[in-house]
């Protein structure tokens, strides 16, 4: 996994609550069996006025020009701008995925919905919580600013805004390792293997049950 | 002893290891895989060479993207033909037990895991979807992953989690007559949000939730994820124990006593300490509709269509003028107006077999209204499937006028052929109703079964708890 430390990027901003995984990337994408190629069909409902399928050329299709991501100031953002509850609804990997491959690498929101925060760590993204109020300072500043830019410091914890002001963020210790050293989560995990193989043992000896050869047709 | 929550007693058993921050690296015993958010997986694990932990502890069926029409052995879209073929290919390779289309288990992994009695209490319990909160109903540590948290368990049978808060929400009393747990569940949603429920672990309790059937208890941990909360819990009691008895995963003979006499000491302990608490009144519920775009956005049968301009909060506010933009409907319209072209009873939050009695209850002798566009039953497992049958279900079903389908995830989400068409407003027994779930432009009401069922013969939102309709 690509290591994140830092980033100086442009801010895209998406002004609505509650965005669900399924308008971040929907069901019809989810059939593709690769993890990758989804970011052609980010947030595919909203930004472009057609139905959209999978396989489809995505170079001919009419697009919605008002929708953030079509916009020429917001070419190239690497930062997501959003509102309360980011991320809720189906548990599919694959909406970080599609944020990933269109060229997101940091999200800034009040909230987001639990499964959703756990896989940006999975994929090198990093999701900052910001109180509130100071999004809603930060939208207005983005809307208005055409090319505004934020740097974010994980290892300090900050995002420096233009005007020199600078905001901590909050993140869990082991997960800001992680993305920090662009770990193999896996790895990580399978070093404890003898300690996973000695609490098998003693689980089997509270609840034999579930260690028994299940019946099978 | 400190007393514990069910919650803490659950965690505590399944660490493996505790990292310095509160981090645990978890045991997994239960881990159920289907085709959409597998396939990665699995090639991760070709890719890195390792092997399945613990093959044994995992049961694949495939349900989202299978079609549930009789011809649907051989699957027209090349994509999702693909994808399930995918998920038997890598059955096959890692040796994990796939009940597959010709198998009669096949169904909604929701469904199957607890009608096999492969889940248990005690367990902790893994899938790549969020509705796994529904196993929480056997008093199983259950929550929804997304793909590289699939292939870490797939590889370590552990995941490094960190721990929640515990919510509980007591429901006294008793519901009314007609008015069932997903009634209930909705009126916790509107109560609590979307978000509300997040960073915690809801324990539902109280004589309410005692009085429900284990299926009663499934809908409610499912639609706990609806809140935000991805673990849904009910303490063990005899309802639990009954239901488990001889099925086919379930201990049997000595085991099954020692397996029942651990089980009932997971119930929280008296003056165990929550983190928020939530009190209900089971009386006060009644069957409920959803308006809005989000689960949360729902009103009772007999209230109106809800005015923004009586929202005080501006985001709030904002909120609701869209949900009602995207609904195509009018602030304070009398939901009993709301009238429907489609129809659908089915989904891992209400597709078992009280389920289906309950709908075929409200049809026997009548007719769908001339309205209705297309009203589906899809039986959540084939089990499931042939008991309705056994039992004269279908045929009540079929005489009213629905269509009676195979086993899988069908209209809940639209991503087989079961949709809805732009502006088409659909009566739903799923779990979500955000713009485009079941398909683009497709307008979703969740309500109960029977309300679903009601609705089908009036064209229209009925209260299934008033005498005549």
């Amino acid at each position: 996994m690509e290591p994140f430390v830092s980033l100086d990027g442009l801010v895209v901003p998406i002004d609505r609550p509650n965005i669900d995984t399924d308008a971040i990337i929907p069901k019809q994408f989810l059939k593709s069996i690769q993890r990758t190629g989804f970011g052609q069909n980010l947030f595919d409902e909203w930004r472009y006025l057609d139905n959209g399928e999978p396989g489809q050329s995505h170079a001919n299709r009419p697009r919605n020009p008002d929708f953030p991501l079509n916009q020429a100031r917001y070419l190239g953002a690497s930062i997501l701008l959003a509102r309360e509850n980011f991320g809720c609804g189906s548990s599919r990997e694959h909406a970080v995925w599609a944020l990933r491959d269109w060229g997101i690498r940091a999200l800034i929101a009040p909230s987001y919905a639990d499964i959703f925060f756990g896989n940006c760590f999975k994929n090198g993204m990093l999701p900052i919580r910001l109180d509130a109020e100071v999004v809603d300072a930060l939208f207005d500043k983005v809307q208005s600013h055409v090319g505004y830019r934020l740097r974010i410091d994980l290892p300090n914890q900050t995002v420096l805004k233009p005007d020199g002001a600078c905001l901590e963020f909050d993140v869990d210790g082991t997960r800001k390792q992680r993305l920090l050293e662009g770990l193999d989560d896996i790895a990580v995990t399978l070093q404890f293997s003898e300690c996973i193989r000695e609490y098998e043992s003693r689980r089997r000896s509270l609840e034999p049950w579930l260690f028994a050869s299940n019946s099978r047709a | 002893m400190t007393p514990l929550t069910l919650h803490e007693k659950l965690w505590r058993r399944h660490v493996v290891h505790q990292f310095g921050d509160g981090t645990a690296l978890l045991y997994i015993d239960r881990h159920l895989v289907y085709e959409v958010t597998s396939p990665q997986a699995f090639e991760g694990l070709r890719s890195s060479e390792r092997k399945v932990w613990r093959a044994e502890t995992v049961l694949a069926t495939a349900d989202h993207n299978v079609p549930t029409v009789a011809s649907r052995k051989r699957i027209a879209d090349p994509l999702s033909r693909a994808q399930v073929e995918r998920l038997t290919r890598n059955c096959q390779e890692f040796g994990v037990t796939e009940f597959g289309l010709n198998d009669r288990r096949q169904g909604i992994i929701h469904v199957v895991g607890p009608e096999q009695g492969a889940t248990l209490p005690g367990m902790t319990v893994v899938a790549g979807d969020s509705h796994t909160s529904t196993h929480g109903a056997f008093a199983a540590l259950a929550f929804g992953v997304g793909t590289s948290e699939v292939e870490h368990v797939l590889a370590t049978q552990c995941l490094p989690r960190k721990p929640m808060r515990s919510m509980l929400v007591k429901v006294g009393g008793q519901l009314s007559k007609g008015v069932t747990a997903k009634d209930l569940i909705l009126h916790i949603i509107h109560r609590l949000g979307t978000g509300g429920g997040a960073g915690f672990a809801i324990e539902f309790a109280g004589s309410a939730v005692r009085a429900l059937s284990m299926e009663g208890r499934m809908t409610l941990c499912n639609m706990a994820m609806e809140a935000g909360a991805c673990v849904g819990l009910i303490a063990v009691d005899d309802t639990t124990i009954d239901y488990i008895k001889d099925r086919p995963f379930a201990p049997k003979g000595a085991l099954w006593d020692a397996a029942v006499s651990y089980w009932r000491s997971l119930v929280s302990d008296e003056g165990a300490h929550f983190d928020k608490t939530l009190l209900f009144d089971a009386a006060k519920v009644q069957p409920m509709v959803t308006w809005g775009t989000s689960p949360d956005m729902a009103v009772p049968i007999a209230a109106s269509v809800p005015d923004p301009a009586e929202e005080s909060d501006a985001a709030k506010c904002r909120a609701m003028e869209a949900a009602l933009r995207y609904m195509g409907l009018t602030p304070l319209t009398p939901i009993a107006a709301i009238r429907l072209d489609k129809v659908f009873i089915g989904s891992c939050t209400n597709a078992r077999i009280e389920d289906l009695r309950d709908a075929a209850d409200e049809l026997r002798g009548k007719r769908i209204a001339p309205t209705i566009r297309q009203a589906l039953v899809v039986p959540g497992s084939g089990l499931v499937k042939a008991q309705a049958q056994q039992e004269g279900l279908d045929e009540v079903f079929k005489s009213a006028g629905f269509e009676w389908r195979e086993p899988g995830c069908s209209m809940c989400l639209g991503m087989n052929e079961d949709r809805l068409n732009p502006g088409e407003r659909c009566a739903s027994t799923s779990n979500r109703n955000f713009e485009g779930r079941q398909g683009r432009g497709g307008r979703s009401h969740l309500v109960s079964p029977r309300m679903a069922a009601a609705a089908a013969v009036a064209g229209r939102f009925v209260d299934v708890t008033s005498g005549g309709n």
